[in-house]
């Protein structure tokens, strides 16, 4: 892994330019990792150029020369922006999302695409048309999904930070999964503006970095009311930069799911979770045991909603404007093209959604979910009432096996248990690296805040992963 | 556009044993000059696919954002409709595949829509009124348009795909036809009054679905009820209402049910014909538009679109038959078109003498004269360069006998061809009638003296010459002796001799 903040301390020994060509070459060894579909190398290393006449200049911007990968469902003008899907093989978006133009802006240098499950459905980065993301330490494993290409890209040092969507935990998962910092901000803080969506209302663009002093430099150059997306918070840009270099507050709380609601993880996870415990009391926490309600309710509520919004969000690829088309009848253009452009699991998220939507089911799925999505919001309303974070795994197991639960849908979906819930109450969720498994896989440990309250949380997970480092 | 009512009885209409139950829901095209959800002008007449962004196009990840004027204009139309406005609404998606749909769904509201439970009155002849309820009104965008019928393959012009459009859905208190036209009438009066859309059936800026059923007069139960399509003119849905009613009445007396089902009015056959039946009906999946967020309309608002609603065209009808003494049918006439009342009204106020006579007179010259060339050439008031000054000159000018009706008729044309006053061309023309008693009595005698042999056929019993005298002596004038004061002299005279 390789940090913005180390290459900051290297200028002006070394150049922007030096460190995208160092990046290019790590890309190009590591072929094997299928983490990137498109590379950018020409606009980066002109981007890159610019970077260093700043440095010069002494007037560097808030990301000057930042390396950073987009994950594929991320809209750049004039690149293509695949969504892993055969559907957008070779979809060029006419302009750039939100976020890429911040970007640009803040003097980041974007290095290319990276490789996700398609149209960001799945947990392990094994549904892509470009074939699957390996995890930088066996490749007989996952690295995660359905941001996997950018968890591998910053792991593996082919970047120094990159961006992912999560919708029900595509950020934190891979993040945990690769042993880098995963964020998901709450939603509304981060514009929307130019990701292909998935579940709008639960979509939020989050952040992979080795450290969270870089994913708080990113945050507050992309983050604030953006004009463009109706439903970003009414809220300046974040300012978390300065607030994370704080330390604790002399008294604080760390609420702790009770016993039974970890009862999924495996020994290795809870190995790790227990010695963070002891960490958090060292550090002068009060610890105290918290239980949302209907916990049981987190996956299927999810599943219901976030399948019935996509499947409408998906309905505009169609075959007639652009995206995949498949020839025939003014009738069968639209059946046809679907049935060639999408995947197993985007097909099986469609008709879920279709289904629990039909007339005559909307109150005994999606309306009885929107229930259950009200009362995790007010679960959480109220530990945050007496606690300033919720402490929790970022998943139940570290990386699994390439193979391993790719045909058994369920079990898929519920590594995804502890971090739906923040997707469900649009709260900000961060996974920060806390250990390793006996096999010496990354163990990603979890901490959650109220809503907006981003830079605080992001303050509690700089002090954690510096007091976790192994 | 003055298209009168088609008298086309139905059975329900004179048969008492079966009512029709009917409501209407009614699509208007809004005229805000950007679509619902993006920048782009709405104007859908210009080049296919100019008037196009990746938002109308439903590229990914393009976001809707909400303009603000689709409130402002559904906020004119629920009030002046007496509807309750609500402080919190939400968009929904309606969704379905069609190809001229680029996002697979509409953006329209469904539960708790914006404006609800209102009301608008019809007349129903003589001056008697009748209310239909109205159940809701809320907003949508409009889609593409797929271009089937060319030898190549389909094309499609998305210029129209995210126009704003209202829905309004009436309750089922419309019991004819003809009173679906009255009421179809009294909402493009409505609409246009408020300036809110064309109200152009032909072309589609207000559409009209119909949802049909019928019952034993007396019964409080609904019959099952049909959706009939297509009625792309006001006659239209007077025939396709009509026929509508009487295929069902027939059919439950012939011992058959009325089956759920959308049906299409083929205005060729002139009858209504399945399109889809209940199992092939749309699930249209609606849930809420996560995209958007709601819409809060304050008292501040409503307060604010309250005060500057214009005057309505019922209101107006009754102001013009007071104020200005206008006969109910005059009055009529005149606001079925908002440009054409406005006319008459600036005419009037033109007038050197305010008075019910000469209001008439003016009311009677726009219906005749004015509305004769507007149909002549097809064209609205607006279009006609004819300043309401010199229609007041000249209703003064025969009202207070200065040129003769025929005179003023001619004298129009010169108005209309050169754009000069009346007065002018009556001065420039020397075209003032003679109304001196002595000027006349001279004239008559001197016709009356040339022609003997005539005068002494007229006494001999040939009465029917007095008309010869009449245009002999307004020949001798130019035309221009008051016609009146001419058979005056003539009575006298013929009688003296
Ligand atoms: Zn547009």
């Amino acid at each position: 892994m390789k940090s913005y903040e180390e290459f900051l301390r290297s200028i002006p020994q070394k150049s922007c330019i030096d460190e995208t060509h160092d990046f290019l070459g790590e890309i190009s060894r590591k072929q094997e990792l299928n983490a990137f579909i498109t590379l950018n190398e020409e606009n980066a290393v002109c981007a890159a150029a610019e970077s260093d006449v700043r440095f010069a200049d002494g007037r560097p911007r808030s990301l000057e020369g930042m390396i950073v990968a987009l994950k594929d469902n991320i809209a750049t003008a004039g690149i293509r922006t695949t969504c892993a899907s055969k559907m957008l093989e070779n979809y060029v978006p006419v302009s750039n999302a939100s976020v890429a133009d911040s970007l640009r802006e803040s003097g980041a240098v974007v290095i290319g695409k990276t490789n996700m499950d398609e149209f960001a459905m799945g947990s392990s980065n094994e549904n892509s048309v470009f074939g699957a993301v390996a995890h930088p330490l066996n490749a007989d494993y996952v690295p995660g999904g359905s941001s996997g290409g950018s968890a591998v890209a910053v792991a593996a040092g082919m970047a120094h930070a990159a961006l992912g969507t999560d919708t029900g935990g595509s950020v934190r998962q891979p993040a945990a999964f690769c042993g880098v910092v995963g964020f998901k901000p709450s939603y509304g803080r981060i514009s929307r503006s130019g990701v292909v969506a998935f579940a709008s209302s639960f979509d939020q663009i989050g952040i992979f970095a080795p450290d969270v002093y870089s994913t708080a430099r990113i945050f507050d150059a992309v983050s604030g009311r953006d004009r463009r997306d109706s439903t970003t918070a009414d809220l300046p840009p974040a300012q978390s930069f300065d607030t994370v270099r704080r330390p604790l507050p002399e008294h604080f709380t760390v609420a702790t799911l009770p016993d039974d609601q970890l009862e999924g993880c495996d020994e290795d996870v809870m190995c790790v979770y227990r010695r963070s415990l002891e960490i958090w009391l060292s550090a002068g926490a009060k610890i105290m045991t918290a239980t949302i309600p209907h916990s049981e309710a987190w996956i299927p509520a999810y599943y219901v909603l976030a399948t019935a919004e996509a499947s409408s969000n998906l309905a505009r690829f169609d075959g007639i404007r652009y995206g995949c088309r498949v020839a025939g009848d003014y009738d069968d253009i639209t059946v046809a093209s679907r049935s060639q452009g999408f995947g197993a699991e985007v097909k099986r998220r469609i008709m879920l959604g279709t289904y629990v939507l039909s007339s005559g089911y909307y109150d005994s799925y999606f309306g009885k979910a929107q229930r259950a999505r009200r009362l995790i919001y007010d679960g959480y309303a109220s530990i945050f009432e007496k606690a300033d974070i919720l402490f929790l795994p970022t998943t139940p197991t570290p990386a699994f096996r390439r193979g391993e639960k790719i045909n058994d849908p369920v079990a898929m979906y519920l590594s995804d248990y502890f971090t739906v819930s923040a997707n469900l109450a649009g709260i900000p969720a961060v996974s920060v690296p806390a250990g390793e498994s006996a096999g010496g896989m990354p163990v990603g440990m979890q901490l959650q805040a109220r809503r907006y309250d981003d830079e605080r949380l992001l303050q509690f997970a700089r002090c954690f992963q510096e007091s976790a480092k192994i | 556009m003055t298209e009168s009512i088609v008298s086309n009885t139905s059975i329900v209409e004179t048969n008492s044993e079966y009512e029709a139950v009917i409501g209407l829901e009614v699509h208007a095209q809004l005229l805000t000059e950007s679509k619902a959800f993006c920048g782009c002008s709405s104007d859908f007449g210009a080049l296919p696919n100019t008037n196009v962004c990746p938002v109308c196009l439903g590229h990914p990840g393009s976001l809707p954002k909400l303009n603000r004027n689709l409130v402002e204009f559904i906020l004119k139309m629920g009030l002046a409709t007496g509807c309750k406005i609500r402080e919190h609404s939400i968009f929904s998606r309606k969704n379905y595949f069609y190809a001229d749909l680029p996002k697979g769904y509409q953006i329209s509201q469904y539960s708790d829509p914006i404006c609800y439970d209102g009301k608008i009155e019809i007349e129903l002849g003589d001056g008697a009124t009748k209310r239909i309820g109205i159940t809701r009104i809320h907003m949508e965008e409009d889609t593409g348009k797929s271009i089937h019928d060319l030898d190549i393959d389909t094309l499609i012009d998305y210029n129209r795909c995210g126009v704003p459009l209202i829905e309004i859905v009436s309750e089922p208190d419309i019991r004819s036809a003809t009173e679906a036209y009255q009421y179809l009438m009294q909402i493009r009066q409505i609409v246009m009054y408020l300036g809110i859309c064309d109200g152009n059936l032909e072309e589609g800026s207000l559409r009209c679905d119909a949802n049909v059923s019928v019952r034993k007069r007396g019964s409080t139960k609904f019959g099952v009820k049909t959706e009939v399509k297509n009625l792309n003119s006001f006659r239209n849905v007077e025939k396709a209402i009509g026929y509508e009613t009487d295929r069902q009445i027939a059919l439950i007396k012939s011992g058959g049910f009325v089956t759920q089902e959308t049906r299409m009015w083929d205005a060729s056959s002139q009858q209504t014909k399945l399109m889809r039946s209940k199992e092939q009906a749309h699930d249209y999946r609606y849930f809420p538009e996560p995209d958007l967020a709601g819409v809060y309309v304050n008292a501040e608002w409503v307060e604010r679109v309250k005060s500057v609603l214009p005057e309505l065209p019922m209101e107006r009808k009754q102001r013009f038959m007071n104020f200005y003494g206008l006969p109910r049918y005059d009055a009529g006439i005149f606001v079925e078109d908002k440009s054409l009342s406005d006319f008459f009204e600036r005419c009037a106020g033109e007038l050197e003498t305010k008075s019910a006579d000469r209001f008439k007179a003016v009311s009677n010259w726009i219906m005749t004269e004015v509305m004769r060339i507007l149909s002549d050439r097809k064209i609205g008031i607006n279009e006609l360069a004819v300043l309401p000054k010199h229609i007041a000159e000249l209703v003064e000018l025969f009202v207070g006998e200065v040129v003769s009706s025929k005179i003023a008729k001619e004298i129009f044309s010169d108005v209309l061809a050169n754009g000069k006053s009346p007065k002018v061309i009556v001065s420039e023309k020397n075209l003032a009638q003679i109304s001196d008693v002595a000027q006349i009595e001279k004239a008559v005698s001197e016709i009356l003296a040339a022609n003997g042999d005539n005068v002494e056929k007229y006494k001999a019993g040939k009465t029917n010459l007095f008309g010869f005298f009449v245009s002999q002596t307004l020949k001798a004038t130019g035309g221009r002796a008051n016609p009146r004061i001419v058979t005056e002299e003539l009575q006298r005279q013929l009688n003296a001799v």
